[in-house]
C-alpha cells in the first residue's frame, strides 16, 4: 500500500484561508473534545477563534469556563500561550430552543413572533423534532461567520446516531415546514391542492378525519395556526438555511471527520467521506481517535513465550517474575489490539487512499482542564506525547501492513 | 448475576449510550434467552438496520423472520418496526384506507402525521412491541421473550413514557386504547430496562443518570450490562502503585533477566509505559465498577471480543457473548 498522507493539523489551522472547521463523526467518538482542542491550538498559534460546542461533557465545559448553557460566545480566559501568540479564544454551547426563538424574532414582526413562539406546535418542533438541533447548529454557524468577529470558527456537530444527519436533518426540517401536507391540512384550497385532491379523491378527506381522530383536533388547529403565522417568514427562513448550507461548500470551510478505531465508527466515517465528495464539500482529513500504539518494540510471540516460562516458575517462587510475566502479557494484548486497529484503518485507506489521516492515542483520563486539552491538540498535530510515554511509536505509521 | 426477577421478565428493553454496543448486546441477549429451545423476538425501532448489519443479512422488512438458531434448539426472530408502516396498519384496519393510505404515504402524508406528534411515533413503536410480547395462539405465547434494541440512554425514558406521549393524541380511538395496554405492560414486572455501558466515565455517568430517570418514571431498571470488559493482567497490589507512577522498573527488569530476556533500555521503558497505561485503565475501571455497584442493580460483564477480523462483532461474537450471559444466569 502506498504511503499514507498525514493530516497536517497545524497547516490547516495556520492557513488564513481556513475560516470554518466542521468536526463530524458518529456519536461518542470525541467530536466535542477534538473541536475544543483544535480551537485552543489555533488560538495558541495566534488566531482569533470561536468554538461552537454541542452538549459538552461537564468537565470540558468547565475547562472552557462555560458554567452553564450560553447561547452566545464567551471569552475563554487567555492562557499564557494565547497571550504570547496574540490569539483569542471564545467558546459557546448551542441552546437550540433559544436559537430557534431568536431566528423567529429576526424574521417576523414582534407580534407575529410572539404568536409563533407561544404556539404549542412550534414548541414541539423547536424542542423535539429530530432535525432541529442540526438545523440550529447550522444556523448558529451562519451567525458566527456572519459576525466577522473571528478569523476561524470551529464547530462541533450534534451527537446524531449517524454523521450524515448533520447534512440531512436541516433539509428534512425545511421540507417539513415547507411541506405540502401542512398546507393541505391547514388550507387545502389555498395550497392549490385541487390536483392532489382529485388524485387522491375522497380518501384525502378520510385521511384528515383519521388523522384528527388519532391526534385530536387541537393538534391540527395548532399546526394550522402555526403555518399561517409562519408562512410569511418561511421564505427568509429557507433562504437562510440554503445560504448556510452553501457556506459548507464555500472555500475556507474544511471538514474534519472523526472516528474511533472500531468497525462501526470507521464505517460511519467512510459514509461521511463519500457523502462530502458527492456534495463537493472539502474534507481536510480523518482523525482516528483513541488508538493504542505499541510503545515497546518487542514481538508479541516472544513476550508470550517468556511470560509462559515465567509463569511456569510459579508466582510464589519469584514475585518479580510474576510481575514481569504480567507486563509481558499486557504487552502482547496491546500488540494484538494495535494490529486490529491498524487493519481497520488499512481497510478504510484501501477505499479512500487520498484521505489524510492522523491517529491520536487514547488518554487514560477524560479532559478536564486546558493543559490536558492542549495535550490533545499536540497529539492532533502529530507531536509526540510527552507524559510518561518515553518511547511512543510514531503515530503516522499505521499503513505498515 | 441475573436475578430471579429478571428471569420472570418477558420484555427486555436494552438501552445504552451511543457506541457502547447496545445492538450487539441486545442480539446476544435474544440468543441467550432462546437457548435450550425457546423462541425470542429481537426488535429494532430506529430504522438503522443494525440487526441486519450484525447478522449479515439483507435489510429486515416490517415482518418477523427467523435470523438465528440458539444453542440447544432455540430460535431468534427479528423485526424492524417502522412507525409509518404501523400507522398504515391502523389506517387499513380501522379506517379502511389501505390503498389510498399508500398513495398518501408517497406524498409524505404519513411521515407528516408521525412528525406532527412525536408522541405518536413512540406510541406506534411501543404498541407493536407490546403486541408481539403479549401475542398468543390457543393460550400459548408466541415468544418466550422479546428483546427491544431501544433508543440510546438520552432518549429512552421519553420513548418509554407512553403516558406522556398519549397526551399528544386524541383521548379516544384504537391507538388510545392500545396505548393503555402498553402503559400497563411497560410498568409491570414483565418489563425490565437494561443499560449497556463501558467502564468509562461518560457511559457510567449516563448509566447512573438513566437509572435515576427510570426510577422517577416508575419504569423498572433491569441489569447493568458492562460491555467490552478487559482483563486486568496485573496483580491487584501492583495496580494502584503502577497507576500512581510507582512502577518498579527494576523489579520488572529483574524478572525479565531471570527469564533470560535481556531488553534494551528503550524497550524496557516502553513496557513500563504500557504497564502504567494499563494500570491507570484498570484503576479507572475499578472506580467505574464501584460507582455502578452503588446503583444496586445486577451487574453482568461481557468480555471484549478479540477476534482478528477487525470488522467489529460478527455472528460468532454474538454467540460468544450469549454464552457469557448464560454463564451469568441469563435464562
Amino acid at each position: 500500500m502506498s504511503s499514507p498522507t498525514p493530516l497536517d493539523i497545524d497547516a490547516l489551522l495556520d492557513n488564513s484561508a481556513t475560516r470554518v472547521v466542521v468536526c463530524c463523526g458518529a456519536g461518542g467518538v470525541g467530536k466535542t473534545t477534538t473541536a475544543a482542542a483544535l480551537a485552543l491550538r489555533a488560538a495558541e498559534r495566534g488566531r482569533s477563534v470561536v468554538v461552537l460546542t454541542i452538549d459538552p461533557a461537564r468537565r470540558l465545559a468547565q475547562a472552557l469556563g462555560l458554567p452553564e448553557l450560553t447561547n452566545n460566545p464567551r471569552l475563554v480566559a487567555p492562557t499564557a500561550e494565547i497571550q504570547a501568540a496574540g490569539g483569542q479564544l471564545h467558546a459557546m454551547m448551542l441552546d437550540m430552543r433559544r436559537t430557534f426563538d431568536e431566528m423567529v424574532q429576526a424574521h417576523a414582526s414582534p407580534e407575529r413572533a410572539a404568536i409563533i413562539i407561544a404556539n404549542p406546535f412550534y414548541q414541539a418542533i423547536s424542542s423535539s423534532f429530530s432535525g432541529t438541533q442540526e438545523y440550529m447548529a447550522m444556523e448558529k454557524l451562519g451567525q458566527l461567520v456572519a459576525a466577522r468577529q473571528w478569523e476561524l470558527v470551529v464547530v462541533d456537530t450534534p451527537p446524531s446516531r449517524s454523521a450524515l444527519d448533520f447534512l440531512d436533518a436541516p433539509q428534512r426540517l425545511s421540507s417539513f415546514l415547507d411541506g405540502r401536507m401542512i398546507r393541505l391540512l391547514s388550507a387545502p384550497a389555498r395550497a392549490g391542492g385541487r390536483g392532489v385532491r382529485r388524485l387522491v379523491g375522497a380518501s384525502f378527506g378520510l385521511f384528515t378525519r383519521a388523522i384528527s381522530t388519532i391526534l385530536g383536533g387541537q393538534m391540527l388547529a395548532d399546526a394550522s395556526a402555526f403555518v399561517q403565522a409562519f408562512d410569511t417568514m418561511f421564505g427568509g427562513f429557507r433562504e437562510r438555511a440554503t445560504a448556510t448550507y452553501e457556506l459548507l461548500r464555500a472555500p475556507g470551510t474544511e471538514f474534519v471527520v472523526i472516528a474511533t478505531p472500531e468497525a462501526d465508527a470507521v464505517r460511519e466515517a467512510a459514509y461521511f467521506v463519500d457523502r462530502l465528495a458527492t456534495e463537493s464539500m472539502p474534507l481536510a482529513g480523518l482523525v482516528l481517535n483513541r488508538t493504542h500504539p505499541v510503545l515497546a518494540q518487542l514481538p508479541a510471540a516472544r513476550a508470550e513465550t517468556v511470560a509462559e516460562s515465567l509463569e511456569r516458575a510459579g508466582p510464589a517462587a519469584n514475585s518479580a517474575g510474576s510481575l514481569a510475566a504480567a507486563v509481558l502479557r499486557l504487552h502482547a494484548d496491546r500488540v494484538a489490539l494495535a494490529q486490529r486497529e491498524r487493519r481497520l484503518l488499512a481497510r478504510f485507506r484501501r477505499a479512500h487512499p487520498a484521505v489524510p489521516v492522523i491517529a491520536v492515542p487514547a488518554l487514560a483520563v477524560d479532559v478536564h482542564d486546558l493543559p490536558e486539552l492542549r495535550g490533545i491538540g499536540r497529539l492532533l498535530a502529530g507531536e509526540q506525547p510527552t507524559v510518561r510515554d518515553p518511547t511512543p511509536a510514531p503515530l503516522r505509521d499505521h499503513s505498515a501492513n | 448475576m441475573w436475578s430471579d426477577e429478571l428471569v420472570r421478565a418477558r420484555l427486555h428493553v436494552v438501552t445504552g449510550k451511543g457506541g457502547t454496543g447496545k445492538t450487539t448486546v441486545a442480539a446476544a441477549l435474544a440468543v441467550a434467552l432462546a437457548s435450550g429451545g425457546g423462541r425470542t423476538l429481537l426488535v429494532e425501532v430506529e430504522g438503522r438496520q443494525g440487526i441486519a448489519h450484525l447478522f449479515d443479512i439483507p435489510p429486515l422488512p416490517y415482518q418477523e423472520r427467523r435470523i438465528a438458531v440458539a444453542p440447544g434448539g432455540g430460535e431468534v426472530r427479528a423485526l424492524a418496526v417502522d412507525a409509518e408502516e404501523a400507522l398504515l396498519d391502523y389506517f387499513t384496519m380501522f379506517y379502511n384506507l389501505g390503498f389510498a393510505a399508500r398513495t398518501l404515504r408517497r406524498m409524505g402524508a404519513i411521515e407528516f402525521a408521525t412528525t406532527l406528534a412525536p408522541g405518536l411515533r413512540d406510541v406506534l413503536l411501543t404498541g407493536k412491541v407490546k403486541e408481539a410480547t403479549t401475542r398468543a395462539t390457543n393460550g400459548i405465547r408466541t415468544y418466550d421473550a422479546v428483546v427491544l434494541d431501544a433508543p440510546p440512554t438520552g432518549r429512552v425514558v421519553r420513548f418509554l413514557d407512553v403516558t406522556r406521549a398519549m397526551a399528544d393524541l386524541a383521548k379516544v380511538g384504537p391507538i388510545h386504547n392500545q396505548s393503555k395496554g402498553v402503559v400497563r405492560l411497560l410498568h409491570s414486572a414483565d418489563t425490565a430496562v437494561h443499560v449497556v455501558t463501558l467502564l468509562e466515565d461518560m457511559p457510567v455517568a449516563e448509566t447512573l443518570d438513566t437509572v435515576g430517570e427510570l426510577d422517577l418514571a416508575d419504569l423498572r431498571p433491569g441489569a447493568v450490562l458492562v460491555n467490552r470488559a478487559r482483563p486486568s493482567r496485573l496483580p491487584d497490589q501492583s495496580v494502584t502503585a503502577a497507576a500512581n507512577g510507582q512502577i518498579q522498573a527494576d523489579r520488572i527488569r529483574a524478572g525479565l533477566l531471570a527469564a533470560r530476556l535481556d531488553l534494551d533500555p528503550a524497550v524496557l521503558d516502553g513496557l513500563v509505559a504500557e504497564t502504567v497505561e494499563h494500570a491507570m485503565r484498570v484503576e479507572a475501571e475499578r472506580h467505574a465498577r464501584a460507582r455502578l455497584a452503588d446503583a444496586g442493580m445486577p451487574l453482568i460483564e461481557l468480555p471484549e471480543l478479540t477476534e482478528p477480523g477487525g470488522d467489529g462483532v460478527d455472528l460468532g461474537g454474538v454467540y460468544e457473548l450469549a454464552e457469557a450471559l448464560r454463564r451469568q444466569g441469563v435464562r
